[in-house]
């Protein structure tokens, strides 16, 4: 179920919009910022309060890559693995994080505490290899300042 | 006058102005004046005149975009403008800059551009990514509305506007014109059968205009300065500056404001500084990761719309990719399909399993398990994926560096079958 706050946020948003559904990505938003993630439960309950089906509300929850379906840890690490950190060496800070959480794309570390995702382009591209957690980008990474970034993170 | 005017507003230490310091620099006079003075149909003019091509990739004539939209009485509302803040495609990291360190440049740019079209709401698009950004120009619109420079009668023109901030939940398809509508909507990002252009029914079944960031950022300058001071900021008469971007193994990556035209020679050995020692230029992409390879012979190409074209490739988004000699050209190749095949957005056959099947195919040679014939096959896809063969450009964007890759790079594929390995990797 939807709490209060989450049905007030949502119904926030309707007024920025001709109809409700137009409001899904909105709705998606508000209920991840809550629970981390969107569950099947969470897909029903927005759909009903959005007057369309879960299904077509799934079908715009799993094409966006920043919408969760599954649990994610309480921090979320995305590491940017396109061309420039890909010419930069970004694939020695993946291995590094792989190795140093022991957890890879896709995956939560056992502690709930990171999750790792790939990411496109950051748009940091001068200040490449770059990865964001949580929203706080971090730009010009080597393999050895990782593990003081990963520490602001409990 | 100011010959960077994109940059004019932007402090050394990139920390946006807020309302009084950029009014102080002149800032909202170019608002305050047209509403005085100018009717919408002068402001389209005033741009067109200009010269002003989209910034936004495809280099679309701005005032030509607007004079689409129906005006006058009987035309449909709510009209809509939107600011195309998604920034996804990578090597591009300009429209980045514009949105955290010059807010107000771009909120008074959409302001006078909905004057323009007559739009009544306007949304800045931004990627979800960009978290910064969105705090930005949501602190600088409450600035703006709370000076009365939005909302109902601004300036007691009768003129009302609103400005919503939209951000988005990462897809490459949402920084395409109709799948942004689609995504502002709440869909999927796919795009939309043209006609109707968005411009006569865009955002909700109403007229909408979509333009990039720096477009729209250039608006006040040209109307504080006019047309033929604009044309002349270019080297080659294409109007404007441009923000110019280098990522790579180059000495000093970075961003800079640079007369639309330079030389691709200037961009990357003065500006970027030359390659890092050691590493010797094999490449680049001129305008981000859907733009054609060109080389060494390139160099002396200026960087504007007509001649990057005519040298093979597209000026883009016009911040470079250098791939140097280091750096297998076949892994560089591959990275971007990837890219293009995950961000496909699945709607139409050809997008949605050639793209796969090509990244597929050069991981394969890249592992050093390819065939003579799988050359063959990559060609073709450039051929099937192309223009005209797919519902929006993606495909055939991605389509891009692979066949300028086949074409320049040739033997470094053919020596991957021939040794079963990348040559690269040790
Ligand atoms: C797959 C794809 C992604 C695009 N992404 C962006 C983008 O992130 N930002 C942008 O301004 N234009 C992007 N474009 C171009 C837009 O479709 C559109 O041409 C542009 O926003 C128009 O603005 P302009 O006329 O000011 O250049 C993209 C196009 C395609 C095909
Ligand atoms: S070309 Fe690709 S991205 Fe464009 S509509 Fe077809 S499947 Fe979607």
């Amino acid at each position: 179920m939807l709490t209060e706050e989450e049905k007030h946020e949502i119904e926030e948003e309707f007024k920025l919009y001709p109809y409700k559904s137009a409001a899904a990505i909105e709705a998606l938003k508000v209920v991840q910022k809550h629970r981390r993630w969107v569950s099947d439960e969470s897909i029903k309950d927005i759909a009903q309060l959005l007057g369309i089906t879960p299904d077509e509300l799934d079908s715009v929850a799993t094409f966006y890559n920043l919408i969760y379906r599954k649990p994610v840890g309480r921090n979320v690490i995305h590491i940017c693995n396109s061309v420039s950190c890909w010419v930069m060496g970004y694939e020695s800070v993946l291995k590094h994080l792989i190795d140093h959480l022991g957890i890879t794309y896709g995956q939560t570390s056992s502690d709930g505490r990171f999750t790792l995702l790939p990411v496109q382009c950051l748009g940091t591209c001068d200040h490449a290899p770059a990865l964001m957690i949580n929203g706080d980008l971090y730009r010009d990474l080597t393999p050895d300042i990782i593990n003081s970034i990963l520490e602001k993170y409990q | 006058m100011d010959d960077k005017p994109l940059t004019k507003y932007i402090r050394t230490d990139q920390v946006p102005m807020d309302i009084k310091e950029y009014e102080h620099s002149g800032g909202y006079e170019a608002l305050r004046k047209i509403l005085k003075t100018m009717q919408p149909k002068d402001v389209m003019d005033a741009v067109k005149d200009s010269g002003l091509r989209g910034r936004g990739g495809a280099g679309f004539p701005t005032g030509m975009k607007w004079s689409f939209v129906p005006m006058g009485d009987n035309a449909p509302h709510p009209k809509y403008l939107v600011a195309n803040g998604d920034e996804m495609e990578p090597g591009t990291f300009k429209d980045r800059l514009l949105l955290e360190s010059a807010p107000h440049q771009l909120i008074e740019g959409m302001i006078i551009s909905a004057y323009a079209i007559q739009a009544d709401i306007a949304y800045v698009f931004i990627r979800g990514e960009y978290t910064l950004a969105a705090k930005i120009i949501q602190a600088s619109l409450a600035e703006a509305y709370q000076a009365g420079y939005l909302g109902k009668n601004i300036l007691g023109s009768g003129f009302s506007l609103e400005m919503y901030v939209h951000t988005s939940i990462g897809r490459y398809m949402c920084g395409e014109e109709t799948g942004l509508l689609n995504a502002l909507e709440g869909k999927r990002a796919n795009p939309r059968a043209k006609p109707p252009f968005p411009q006569s029914s865009g955002l909700f079944g109403k007229p909408t205009i979509v333009n990039n960031i720096e477009t729209l950022s250039n608006i006040p300058h040209i109307m504080n300065n006019g047309g033929e001071w604009f044309k002349k900021l270019s080297l080659t008469g294409e109007g404007g500056t441009k923000l110019y971007g280098a990522s790579g193994k180059v000495k000093k990556p970075g961003l800079w404001e640079l007369p639309l035209g330079v030389t691709l020679r200037e961009l990357l050995e003065e500006h970027a500084g030359g390659m890092k020692d050691g590493f010797k230029l094999k490449g680049l992409l001129p305008g981000g990761a859907s733009t054609d390879f060109l080389t060494e012979e390139h160099l002396d190409v200026n960087m504007d719309f007509t001649n990057v074209g005519k040298a093979g490739s597209r000026l883009g988004t016009g911040t470079i990719i250098v791939m140097d000699d280091k750096t297998c050209p076949v892994g560089f190749v591959h990275n971007l399909e990837a890219f293009f095949a995950q961000e496909s957005c699945g709607w139409c056959t050809p997008c949605r399993e050639g793209l796969p099947w090509v990244q597929r195919i050069l991981n394969a040679i890249e592992e050093g398990n390819g065939e003579m014939r799988d050359l063959d096959i990559l060609s073709y896809h450039t051929k099937y994926l192309g223009p005209g063969n797919t519902f929006c450009a993606l495909a055939p964007g991605a389509m891009e560096p692979l066949q300028s890759g086949l074409k320049y790079f040739r033997e470094d594929f053919e020596r991957h079958i021939k040794e079963k390995r990348c040559p690269w990797r040790s």
